[in-house]
């Protein structure tokens, strides 16, 4: 019986030799990993989707015509030549060049100090909207995919309420309600625009619900709360980053179709949409003032869509080799 | 491994446990019919032992495991967790009790969260259960079940696509581990590695349940690691229960024609060609339709003709070695004994 137990001690120690050597051998293979990859520290997700996006040129010239864009709307009284503002009726309709850059419109104000004051309100009427349709769509695309049941039903028959009216009507419509202004054109537009994040949101959250990591959350006891913080909405930031980057464009389209209806943004603000509606009447005189704010409405467009491209290449898993 | 551990006191009981999942049909999402996963399962698992539970893809093994905790909820049957009823807790209560009882993973790539950093993920059962009051604590407990599961202290910081499916399964482990439980239910954890990283992994395990005092329950469909880790093992096929031994007496002496037939078919390294040995023929039948009788009858060599009039009950053969088979039924009559006509 004492040689049994000694021998089975012995064999038990041979064993915890085995697995110290086992952990040894798994912690030295784990070095050399680490070596071979050089003194590389914690590469997170970001710091590689910033590596993917800086080989992208296009996309970064986007960028940088973006950054430009915020710095005019945000120094929009520093750059301004004149006052956008102040009329000057004996200079009306000046063609570009001389004094006036851009020329001069149907009250002789300075086109180029209208334009550059027309950006801060169509990058804000983008950003802002945007920023409310964002919220709304998060957590309602949250609630349906996560909750499920009675709660998607609801909030996925909304959806298709929203999405089953032409946009611009229903804009239209809203505006007409909340009256014109900025403020109102910032809410109406959020208000309409959540639909598109809703959804995606809602279908990144159903593939996400399944996940292993979320089960052992909730196992741990974690609240709804913390599994949507924590674990779904980390996961679904690139969704909701390219959504309204691509989002951004629309609003500022809409803003200019709203004001050209003359629902959007009031005179004398200016608005590149309000400006082309206003030079409509002058449009084979004098073509320039309907050219400069289309121009204007088509790069920012544009850019906005590349980025917002270029962005979802860099965000997404399934784009990286 | 040496399988003279003592036996611990039973520390979890399941009774009767069935799960029924309905087939969504119609408008209405009625259900018109049920995918039978589990049919009136019962063990136990003692302290410190481990328990296999085997069988084929969809035999309702991982089902038992979420029936277990509660993931899925059964449709009838209890589950008494250190002689309180499982089954019925709710809120703060089903939380505090969960503590004794995690899960490992099958899949070490979906389990973790792409997010979130190996510290994070590790303690996030402790952020869930506030068991620490300053950040130098939380760290300390990180760091001693980083090193406890073999996962170098520098990767505290990294994210798990850095890491290979046996460090991303140590991970996981140490999220199982890392508030102590008594009990770990293991879901083919080892099942999406290489074999040389399946036998650390099981190393791993098989030294925490030493240290810690674990019992496990090991889900898997793979024999000869049941062989090697479990204490007792459990059979089953199409959601029911079909034999149930310690490891030893189960691979010494397979009783039930299943168990023979899937022993049958562990690879090993003889002349013997496996073609050679039962082996099974068909399919594993629906679910949703399961046969009637003894579930097994439509595949089983030996199938008599009372075995597809009535399902068979549960016949203790040897101490501690259940098998649910007609052949060990002593009161059957002649004439349920015959062969079943040719079809």
């Amino acid at each position: 019986m004492a040689l049994l137990t000694s021998d089975s001690k012995d064999a038990k120690q041979v064993e915890a030799e085995r697995i110290a050597s086992d952990a040894a051998e798994v912690l030295t293979e784990e070095r050399v990993a680490a070596q071979k990859s050089g003194k590389r520290r914690a590469q997170s997700y970001w710091a590689v989707s910033w590596n993917i996006f800086k080989k992208n040129k296009l996309g970064m010239f986007c960028l940088f015509v973006v950054i430009l864009l915020v710095l005019i709307a945000v120094f929009a009284p520093l750059l301004a030549p004149y006052d956008p503002y102040a009329q000057e009726l004996s200079n009306r309709y000046q063609a570009p060049g001389g004094a006036h850059l851009f020329g001069t419109d149907e009250f002789g104000r300075d086109l180029l100090s209208r334009m550059i004051y027309g950006c801060r309100v169509s990058l804000s009427v983008g950003v802002v909207s945007q920023a409310i349709a964002l919220v709304i769509g998060f957590l309602a695309g949250v609630s349906a995919g996560y909750f499920g049941g009675w709660v998607d039903s609801v909030i996925s028959f909304i959806i298709q309420v929203f999405s089953s009216f032409p946009f611009l009507l229903f804009a239209i419509v809203v505006m007409f309600v909340l009256g014109p202004g900025l403020i109102n054109l910032y809410v109406a537009l959020g208000l309409l625009m959540w639909t598109g994040t809703a959804r995606l949101v809602r279908g990144d959250v159903m593939r996400l619900k399944g996940s292993e990591y979320i089960q052992s959350c909730i196992l741990s006891g974690g609240s709804s709360w913390r599994v949507i913080m924590k674990h779904l909405l980390p996961n679904c930031v690139s969704t909701l980053i390219v959504t309204s980057t691509l989002g951004i464009p629309n609003a500022i389209l809409s803003e200019a179709s709203l004001s050209f209806l003359g629902l959007g943004v009031q005179p004398p603000m200016a608005s590149w949409g309000q400006m082309i509606s206003a030079a409509r009447q002058v449009i084979q005189s004098n073509t320039y003032y309907s050219v400069i704010p289309g121009v204007a409405i088509i790069i920012t467009v544009m850019v906005f869509n590349l980025l917002g491209d270029a962005l979802r290449d860099a965000l997404d898993p399934k784009m990286r080799s | 491994m040496a399988k003279d551990k003592e036996l611990g006191e039973v520390i979890l009981k399941a009774e009767h446990l069935t799960k029924h999942y309905p087939i969504k049909k119609g408008f209405f999402g009625k259900a018109e019919n049920y995918v039978h996963a589990l049919e009136d399962v019962s063990f136990e698992v003692r302290r410190g032992e481990t328990f296999a539970i085997v069988g084929e893809s969809g035999c309702g093994k991982s089902t038992t495991g979420k029936c277990v905790l509660r993931l899925a909820e059964p449709t009838s049957g209890t589950v008494t967790l250190d002689g309180q009823d499982f089954t019925a807790l709710s809120g703060a209560e089903l939380t505090e009790a969960r503590k004794k009882m995690t899960l490992i993973f099958q899949d070490p790539y979906s389990s973790l969260n792409p997010r979130m950093t190996v510290a994070d993920i590790i303690a996030e059962p402790l952020d869930i259960a506030k068991t620490y009051k300053t950040r130098e604590e939380r760290d300390a407990r990180v760091e001693e079940i980083m090193s406890k599961v073999g996962l170098d202290l520098a990767y505290k910081y990294r994210y798990p696509h850095e890491f290979s499916g046996g460090q991303r399964q140590r991970i996981g482990i140490a999220r199982a581990i890392v508030l102590e439980p008594e009990i770990v239910i293991c879901d083919e954890p080892v099942s999406a590695l290489d074999v040389s990283v399946q036998a650390k992994v099981i190393n791993l395990l098989e030294q925490l349940q030493r240290d810690l005092g674990l019992a496990y329950i090991f889900i898997s469909h793979d024999l000869s690691v049941v062989k090697h880790i479990s204490d007792r093992i459990m059979v089953m096929y199409l959601g029911h229960m079909m034999e149930l031994a310690t490891a030893d007496e189960l691979f010494a002496n397979p009783s039930h024609p299943y168990t023979e037939a899937l022993l049958g078919v562990v690879p090993r390294i003889t002349r013997e060609r496996i073609q050679d040995k039962k082996i099974l023929t068909g399919d594993v039948p629906s679910p949703a339709n399961p046969p009637a009788g003894c579930c097994f009858h439509t595949r089983c060599a030996n199938c008599m003709k009372v075995c597809s009039q009535r399902a068979p009950k549960e016949f203790e053969i040897a101490p501690g070695h259940v098998c649910a088979c007609h052949l060990f039924d002593e009161t059957l009559t002649e004439e349920e004994r015959t062969p079943p006509p040719e079809v």
